[in-house]
Parts: structure tokens; sequence; C-alpha cells
């Protein structure tokens, strides 16, 4: 079975972001930029089902402009087989993302889909979910464990009161937590070997979608900072302070 | 306008975190409505009818809803939508699991994680792990939004709201539940407490989060990790406090071993009070600490759980 790989271009996950002087959005101009960490994990994850006989094939996909191309050279580096570049330089909502993507998966019938749960720069926790909507799929978000079998996938999911498991008809969408894997490194013959591999590139404006923002960034401020407290010599003076001083303890 | 929020719960009991949303949903006004989807679910019902500013309860009760598959509740939310203007869910493994479904299924955007609202179209939420806030003005018809529970406080429960029953039942038929494999704790739950204490990647090993328990147990807290723990192996993911676990806003965290990357930072810095202990005084926990301890943290945690 085929599987496909969505992957996002993100700012590298060490850097800490700074918003721009006006306030129109954040400073990503000479920032590290990487391939978003539930992403990797993805890709490790859908790897592995090949590297166990269930995947034929893994296809690493990413909507952007050329400089997404890096991150699909990695998927592919990392064992992706085949790379899409869907190209647009603007910025997309998340439903105009999984709407694209939904072509994609169209067009190539995979058996599975597997995502990063969010994206660390916009946060938004969606795409996934949005793609399985768009094209009827069952849905698995947060996975720690993915089992095919047969025509199902079992998946079990981080939930806020622990774990959770479900069974989906295939062909599913599954999105990645923390825990599924740990992504392996690229070796350098692989990364030699990554730029070999064939990467389409394909106009976003030719999927006759209408892309328009749904969405308008009014502003970005940064957050409101923490002054620095101070640093006590002793427990207890910490419980003093605790006690006295911030009355959150009795 | 009217708005649907949509409840909590585990079948028994209405999650608190749903007032905080009601909350969100009084903020952009308009007549209240709660849906409750679940399977044998009539306590919760009557919880979220007392919930202040709610006029009508809808309790969807099937075993289509029982475990909450997005597949499902994704569904009925849709058919409920052309009734309402703005339908809201708390930013919690449910509401984050379907509502992005039921947007597609609009065809409208969703504003995930909502920390104020600024008008009926526009609101606030945190972007790149907190370092950023964005203002976003929604330029569809319906808002799909989802609601962080720290940016709100709950409303009150003692109002009386009418409790409709409809008999709607969406089953997409591709999903089903497998199993739960629970956490079973006696502490609060790490979003509820008012005092959260968290072992980082200093803690060394699972066994050492024992030294947090007896201060957990003395203070009535909950406790909580930092990504690298979790990473490590050292205790479960439904304790991990972050950018990608849970948000928390206690009026006391206490931060153990661990340094302060900003994926932590973004799960706890707006507590009230922030203690740090940590070895290495050049760790950037401690910037946005109000009380820190340097020394470590196997001397200071013992003492500590004896002196309270």
């Amino acid at each position: 079975m085929k599987v496909l790989v969505p992957i996002k271009r993100v700012i590298d996950y060490n850097v800490k972001v700074r918003v721009k002087a006006d306030n129109s959005n954040v400073d990503l101009a000479n920032v590290k930029m990487a391939i978003n960490p539930f992403c990797e994990i993805a890709v490790e994850e859908a790897v592995r089902l090949k590297e166990a006989g269930i995947a034929t094939e893994v296809i690493a996909v990413s909507v952007g402009d050329k400089s997404c191309q890096e991150q699909l050279r990695t998927a592919l580096a990392l064992g992706a087989d085949r790379a899409i570049q869907i190209e647009t330089d603007e910025k997309l909502d998340a439903l105009n993302i999984a709407k694209l993507l939904q072509k994609i998966v169209d067009e190539e019938q995979p058996q599975l889909v597997i995502l990063g749960k969010q994206s660390i720069d916009s946060d938004n926790n969606q795409t996934g979910q949005m793609l399985a909507a768009l094209t009827g799929m069952a849905q698995g978000t947060f996975a720690s464990e993915v089992k095919v079998e047969g025509d199902k996938v079992n998946v079990t999911r981080e939930v806020d009161s622990g774990l959770q498991t479900i069974a989906l008809n295939l062909p599913a969408i599954v999105t990645t937590d923390l825990r599924l894997n740990e992504p392996r490194y690229a070796s350098l013959p692989n990364i030699m070997k990554a730029k070999r591999k064939p990467l389409v590139v394909m106009p976003a404006a030719d999927f006759g979608i209408d892309l328009s923002p749904r969405s308008k960034l009014i502003k970005v401020t940064p957050p409101a900072t923490r002054k620095a407290g101070i640093i006590v010599d002793s427990v207890d003076t910490l419980i003093e302070k605790l006690k006295n001083e911030a009355k959150v303890i009795s | 306008m009217s708005i649907l929020v949509f409840a909590e719960h585990d079948n028994s009991t209405l999650k608190a975190d749903t007032l905080k949303t009601v909350a969100a949903a009084q903020a952009i006004g308009g007549d209240i409505h709660i849906l409750v989807a679940g399977s044998d679910c009539q306590s919760v019902a009557q919880e979220a009818a007392k919930v202040n500013g709610v006029s009508k309860v809808i309790v969807a009760d099937s075993p289509a809803y029982e475990h909450q598959l997005a597949e499902n509740i994704s569904l009925l939310v849709t058919e409920l939508a052309a009734d309402y203007e703005h339908i809201l869910a708390t930013a919690l493994t449910t509401g984050k699991n379907f509502m992005p479904r039921v947007a597609a299924l609009l065809d409208v955007a969703q504003i995930s994680d909502i920390i104020a609202v600024e008008s009926s179209d526009t609101f606030v939420r945190p972007i790149y792990a907190g370092n950023a806030i964005a203002t976003v003005q929604s330029l569809d018809s319906k808002k799909v939004i989802t609601v962080r529970p720290t940016g709100f406080d709950p409303v009150a429960t003692d109002g009386s709201a009418e409790v409709v029953a409809i008999d709607s039942v969406t089953d997409a038929g591709i999903s089903s539940h497998v199993s739960d494999q629970l956490s079973v704790s006696e502490r609060p739950d790490l979003g509820a407490a008012s005092i959260v204490i968290s072992g980082g990647r200093g803690m060394q090993n699972g066994d050492n989060f024992k030294l947090l328990e007896g201060i957990a147990d003395k203070l009535g807290a909950a406790i909580g990790a930092s990504r690298a723990a979790v990473d490590a192996g050292f205790v479960p993911n439904d304790m991990q406090v972050g950018q990608t676990g849970k948000i928390v806003a206690p009026d006391l965290y206490i931060a153990v071993g661990i340094s302060g990357a900003i994926q932590h930072l973004a799960g706890m810095k707006d507590s009230k009070i922030i203690v740090a202990i940590n070895k290495d005084a050049e760790a950037p926990i401690f910037q946005v600490a109000d009380y820190g301890i340097v020394g470590d943290l196997f001397d200071v945690l013992p003492e500590l759980e004896g002196k309270l």
C-alpha cells in the first residue's frame, strides 16, 4: 500500500522567534528553518511501515515556495521514495492546504496518510482532521502506536486522561504525537541518494481550488513578559515566601 | 445570533473547563446552547443545565457518541450547525480531535486555541509556542473555534436551562473504539489543579518522580513533566506540560530539574507564581520564576517535603 506524508517547513524548534517591530508578523528573515518535528515523526513512521513490508511506497508532499524542497529532500533522505511540491508563495489557511492535499489523495489513492499533529509555528492542529473530513476517511489523531491489520489500522492515541485505542477502516488518516517513534538521522549516502530521487513540482494555481484566505492576521505582538524573580538561599525562605508573600500555600 | 458550545465530559460528569468555554461564548455575546453528546449522559445534561448564561441544553444520547469518535461527533455537530453562527469547543483532546473536521465539513476555517475575544469575528491566540500573540479576524460567515481553558475564568453554575433531547444518530461507521488505558491517579487533574509540581530531565529516571509525590500529596498538587522527561521515558505523555502537551496556569507551579525550553514555558508561563529548583544557575527557567533555588534537587526535595 501507498503511504502519503504531507510535511511542513517551519522555524527550527531551537530558535526563539521574534515579533517584527511593526507588529505585522514574526520575523523569519535569516532564521534557521527545518522540517516540522511532528512531520519528521510522520516520515519515520511511514518509512518503518515500508521496512516492515506493509507499505510499498512512501510519498512526501509539501505546500509552499521553492524553499520547502529542502525539507522534501530531507524526507527523501530519511527514506521516502518520491516527493511532490505544491508550489505557492502564499501562506495558506489549513483548510486550503487540506483541499490541495485532497487532490493529491484523489490522484495517488494512498491507503494511509500520516501527518504531524500540529506545526510548531501556527500551532493550529487542524490539517490532518480537515483532510480526513474532505476525503471522508476515518482519523487517528495524536498517535503513539500504529498497527496495520488487514483492512483496518489500530491507532493508540494520546488523550488527556491516558491512552485510547481505536480501529479505523482503511484508507485512513493518522496524525503523530511525540512518542510514536524516534526519527533516525539521515546518513550521508542517503542524503546523496535523495538528490536523485524524483521531486515533482505542481503549481497550486493549477488545482482549480479557490485559495482565497479565510482569515486575516490583524496584528502579532510579543507575549507579556514575566519579570525574573529572586533566588532564595534556603528551603525555609522559600516556604516563608510562598506562605506570606505569594500566599499560594498555607 | 446563537452560539453552540460543545460540552467536554466522560458520560457522567461535565468537565469544569466547559465553564470556561461558556465564558468565551459570553464574551462573544449571543444566545448560548450547550450540546451534550454521549451515551447514558443524562447526569451531564443536568449539570450543563445549571451553567450560567446558557438557555438550552441539547442532548444527543446514543452509543454512537459514547467514545466521542470524531467521525460521528463531527457529523452531529455539522447537522446542528445551520442554527448557529459560532461553534465552540474546549481545546482539549476531544475538541482538538473533532472540531477541524466540523470546520472542513462546513467549508470554513477554524480558529484554534483562542485566549481572548476581541469581537464576534476577531480573536486572540498564541502562535510559535506562545512566543507571539496573534490577533486574527475570521472572514467566514460561520466561526468554528476552540478555546484554551487557561484564557478564561469559569462561569458560575446556578442557572437553569431547558433540556432538549434530540434523537438524531450520526454513525459514520468507519471507526470504532477498541480500548482505553486511563491513568489512575488520586491526585487532582493537571489542567484543573491549583498547584502543579513538574519534573524534567534533571529527575534522571522515572523512579525519582516519587520525590515529587510526597510534596504533591502535602500540597494537594498535580504532578506534571517536561517533554524531555516524557521523551526520556521517565513518565507517560499525559503528564506532559508544554506547547504540544497540556497548557496549565495554576496558582503555584513548581518546576524541578527543568531547564526551561521555550516549548515547556509555552505550557506554564501563565501560572500565577512559578518556583524553579535547578542546580544550573544559568537555566532559562530562572528568568520566568518568581522564586528560585539553585541547588541539587535530590537535596532540596526531601528537605522541602519535610518542612511543608
